[in-house]
């Protein structure tokens, strides 16, 4: 069995995986990183996101065997010291979740839209989100809450 | 202003619906921050997928190819040597004990409840039922031994629909026929109403199948340690559940135990007594060991059950004036293949909306419910109520239509007036409160309803090649299922009370147990603003503890927007009897009368005085109980079963502005306002969510989804790229605002809100993408109003 080297939220792993073997399981189901959840088998809804070399993939769409010396950072890595990243707190603040399931897949896809849009309008937010689904909140709250964590991110750059 | 304040009386208008900061004073009312949140946001879950036990298995089922076929031959032998297989069974392994999966709501006499196997034995009869089950050490082992498994069918004619299926000579679901039952309630003389009515109004609607698609796919996780069993599953319903797990399976009541962990979302669709729920019980007791199954979308798509799909015969009668005479309806009501937990519920449920908000003399009801080889349809969002909202409000379109009145002007002759509540309406039911004048003229003025009349004017005079069409919705609905002497008279298995229970901590904090199941709605951030309310203390000292039968004894679960309207007044009610607990201890200690105590902020205070006690305080003196009263026990603690008298009306106006291009045939929302009345509000912030999501999921039926089978019985629709679920790219913002009527059916004078939205929001939608085609001479648009659906109706009202 093929053997990969991945680090995960900061800690390194070597692992041997079958080569069928989906990013997403190794995660789950290997390292128990059972924060980034599954909710599609298609890569519709996008609940498995993670970063993968500072970039945001759907993990099940992603073989283990690929991430193999790759730097993942999931929903569990993103805050520091115990406090939430600002993008967590500002779903919070702006009750942009409910039942929570695509919250991780939100919250990183997110994450990954202001890096490469740190002042994204209501548009520019509904189609950057576009490949990942809530059932929930209608968006509203999610849209809201993705232009102020953008804010808070930029404070954050601005004021070290 | 004036015509806005002439409606108002009666009904305070709320804050705007955005998240306003709290603005002092109790903590009911504000948008209080969900306590909920961390864990999730932070990837700290417990989906039950999430959850392992030592030696845990993974089951996967094999699932029937065929919508209609007797089993002929089921060959797991080949499974069984494979690496990492522990087991493998077919339907007939467990046909001696597996039961049959249960119906709790015989809605006639003449109901017809077929035996439904969990895994099929001899026949099958939908596309996805199990017939074979692999247990492997991991789910790709699983996967890797459902393919050595065999199975050999014999065709038989799957029935595909509910009008053939009625007629004589159609191939049978079952041995018993097609029909499943038939109802008919009449109030008045609805053929007096017909006749010589100056206007009749005669529409057929399609309620297309919907696949609910909450985003955590169903899991189930069983374990036994031989004697007692464990059940973690993605439930809305474990107390629900653990009966009727208990009646199928034969395993006692009190050796089982049911926990709904953290769970993804659920729409109705996990209030269900599922195949691989009984299933995973029962491999557990056969192999000894821990086993779970996790669903893939696809597997859900197929196996979920589905909502909706009636067709509709409305036939209004009204005055010249368009004042309604009388209503008959009749449905046909596709149940699938078998019935399941409420299954022939979900149409009953709307049998007594169909005339919505809107006085009439005479009414008709009556569905019949059809067996064809599909998926089981059951609750989903709404339940009943969506499919009676839409048809009447689409009807009253028509009615507006036909006489040439504005359609808010023709609700307006027809509603019940703010002044004439309560009132029993022609079905029977009778609506405590409401005010939809207030909400109405909120909305409209919200909406700047004239000004889009005149655009729409405007551009139907230039020949616009983009139309404009404005849609309204006036809706109510019964919701707070319900009381339990209304559901045994409408023969349902069980009761619609619910349970609380609140214990004061030796430290004065306070641990609530509630019998609802929340998955998303946000109980323990609410539960906690009354419990803070009631019983003075910090918001930050509650804790509430749910959905695991261990700890939460008794309940009957969230669904049926019931869960603040009959859980949280359990909960008010048991803070109610502690609170008087501790004035008697407060007057002991105090040594006063209880009389002469007040209670303000947490403590009781002996008036003109400044003793006093907190109930902290009182919560210890409980804890060492070195001086109670004569006969009072050492706690500070209680429960309370609430049961109420009547369903919860809550009711609102949606208004939606679309522009079609009626050269392409796309449609795009281009504003959406709802004014809901949801009574008086616990949470600003979480009842904005509600609406807002419920809206989504109202304007996705009206637009984007449809569950397709082909005439085989394939579901067309397996993945989230078949079946069309709205991203944030596909939906606009919506406007949402509040008029508060309070109920006056509870204590606290609120109101469901969980399903709301999706009712209002499905008829708002299409009554607007028809009333910019109207001039075409194009009267309706089947749902889901797709683009090619739009452009074919303009093309076929052109030719």
């Amino acid at each position: 069995m093929p053997r990969v080297t991945i680090t995960v939220d900061g800690v390194r792993h070597e692992e041997d995986v079958e080569p069928r073997l989906l990013l997403v399981h190794l995660l789950r189901e290997r390292l128990g990183k059972t924060g980034t959840p599954v909710g599609c088998d298609t890569s519709n809804c996008g609940a498995c996101t993670v970063l993968l070399d500072g970039r945001s993939v759907k993990s099940c769409s992603v073989l283990a065997l690929q991430a193999d010396g790759g730097d993942v950072v999931t929903i569990e890595g993103i805050g520091a010291n115990g406090s939430m990243h600002p993008m967590q707190r500002a779903f919070h603040e702006e009750h942009a979740l409910q039942c929570g399931y695509c919250t991780p897949g939100m919250v990183m896809a997110a994450i990954d839209l202001v890096r490469t849009d740190p002042d994204p309008s209501e548009e520019a937010i509904r189609e950057g989100l576009e490949g990942n689904l809530c059932r929930c909140t209608g968006y509203c709250n999610i849209v809201r809450a993705v232009r102020r964590g953008a804010q808070d991110m930029g404070q954050a750059v601005r004021t070290p | 202003m004036t015509e806005l304040d002439a409606g108002l009386v009666g009904a305070r208008l709320a804050e705007s619906g955005q998240i306003s900061e709290p603005d002092g004073g109790g903590e009911i009312g504000r948008a209080r921050r969900r306590k909920e949140d961390s864990r999730l946001l932070t990837g700290h879950t417990r989906w039950t997928d999430n959850l392992r036990q030592p030696g845990m298995l993974q089951v996967m089922f094999l699932r029937s190819p065929m919508a209609h076929a007797r089993i002929t031959r089921v060959d797991v032998s080949g499974a069984r040597g494979l690496p990492g297989v522990v087991a493998a069974f077919s339907g007939r392994d467990f046909a001696g004990e597996q039961g049959s999966l249960p119906c709790a709501w015989p809605v006639s006499e003449d109901i017809v409840i077929p035996d439904h196997p969990p895994m099929a034995v001899s026949e099958v009869r939908y596309v996805g039922e199990a017939v074979a089950c692999v247990i492997a050490t991991d789910r790709y082992r699983a996967a890797d031994a459902l393919e050595a498994v065999e199975v050999d069918y014999e065709p038989l004619p799957a029935v595909m629909d509910m009008e053939e299926a009625l007629a004589p000579g159609s191939p049978k679901v079952h041995e018993a026929g097609n029909k499943a039952f038939s109802v008919k309630i009449t109030s008045g003389d609805v053929e007096a109403a017909l006749r010589d009515a100056p206007v009749v109004i005669d529409r057929t609607y399609v309620q297309q199948r919907l696949i609910p698609s909450a985003m955590e796919p169903r899991a189930v996780l069983a374990s036994t340690d031989g004697d007692s069993f464990t059940l973690w599953s993605s439930t809305q319903i474990p107390h629900v559940l653990r009966v009727m797990l208990a009646v199928t399976t034969g395993i006692p009541e009190h050796r089982l135990r049911v926990i709904a962990p953290d769970v993804g979302g659920g729409f109705g669709s996990k209030l269900q007594v599922t195949a691989e729920e009984v299933l995973c019980l029962l491999l557990t007791r056969r192999l000894g060991v821990p086993v779970k199954w996790t669903e893939s979308r696809s597997e859900g798509n197929l196996t979920v059950h589905h909502g909706r799909d009636q067709i509709q015969h409305l036939t209004l009668a009204a005055e010249a004036d368009g004042r309604v005479r009388g209503l008959r309806v009749e449905l046909l009501s596709d149940m699938g293949a078998y019935l399941m937990l409420v299954t022939p519920g979900v149409p009953m449920l709307g049998a007594s909306m169909y005339n919505g908000i809107y006085k009439m003399d005479a009414y008709e009801f009556g569905c019949t419910g059809v067996f064809t080889t599909k998926m089981p349809t059951d609750a989903y969002r709404g339940a009943g109520r969506p499919e009676a909202t839409f048809a009447i409000e689409r009807v009253m379109d028509e009615l507006a239509a036909e006489l040439g009145i504005d359609p808010v002007e023709l609700r307006r002759r027809n509603w019940i007036r703010h002044e004439e509540f309560p009132y029993t309406t022609v079905s029977g039911l009778t609506y405590d409160s409401g005010n939809y004048e207030a909400a109405t003229d909120r909305a409209l003025a919200l909406f700047g309803y004239d000004k889009l009349r005149a655009e729409q004017a405007d551009r139907r005079d230039r020949g616009d090649p983009v139309q404009l069409g404005i849609g309204v919705s006036t809706y109510t609905e019964m919701c707070g299922l319900a009381p339990s002497r209304m559901l045994g008279m409408a023969n349902y298995a069980a009761g619609g009370w619910e349970h609380g229970s609140v214990r004061m901590l030796p430290t004065g904090k306070v641990e609530v147990i509630t019998g609802t199941s929340p998955h998303g709605q946000g109980h323990v951030t609410a539960w906690s603003q009354i419990v803070a309310d009631t019983l003075g203390v910090p918001f930050d000292d509650v804790t509430v503890l749910h959905g695991d039968t261990a700890i939460a004894h008794k309940g009957m679960d969230t669904y049926g927007s019931r869960s603040l309207v009959i859980g949280g007044i359990a909960v008010l009610r048991a803070c109610e009897k502690v609170k008087a607990k501790a004035r008697g201890l407060a007057a002991h200690l105090l040594v006063c009368s209880p009389d002469d105590l007040e209670f303000a902020e947490g403590a009781f205070k002996v008036r003109g005085t400044g003793s006093g006690r907190t109930i902290q305080e009182l919560a210890f003196a409980a804890f060492t109980a070195h001086d109670l009263p004569e006969g009072v026990e050492a706690r500070l603690d209680s429960d309370a079963t609430f049961d109420p008298d009547n369903y919860s009306f809550p009711h609102g106006t949606h208004l939606c502005a679309v522009e079609v291009d009626t050269e392409t045939g796309m449609s795009r929302i281009r504003s959406y306002v709802a004014v809901d009345d949801v009574g008086r509000v616990i949470n600003p912030m979480i009842v904005s969510g509600q609406v807002h999501g419920g809206i989504a999921q109202g304007v996705s039926q009206a637009l984007f989804e449809e569950a397709v089978y082909d005439a085989d019985g394939n579901l067309l629709t397996t993945t989230m790229a078949d079946y069309l679920l709205p991203s944030a790219a596909d939906l606009p913002d919506f406007t949402t605002d509040r008029t508060e009527t309070p109920s006056t059916g509870n204590p606290l004078g609120v109101k469901g809100v969980g399903e709301a939205g999706t009712i209002a929001a499905t008829p708002a939608v299409v009554n607007a993408i028809v009333d910019a085609l109207r001039p075409y001479g194009v009267h309706d648009i089947q749902m889901p109003c797709t683009p090619e659906r739009i452009w074919r109706a303009l093309e076929g009202a052109r030719s």
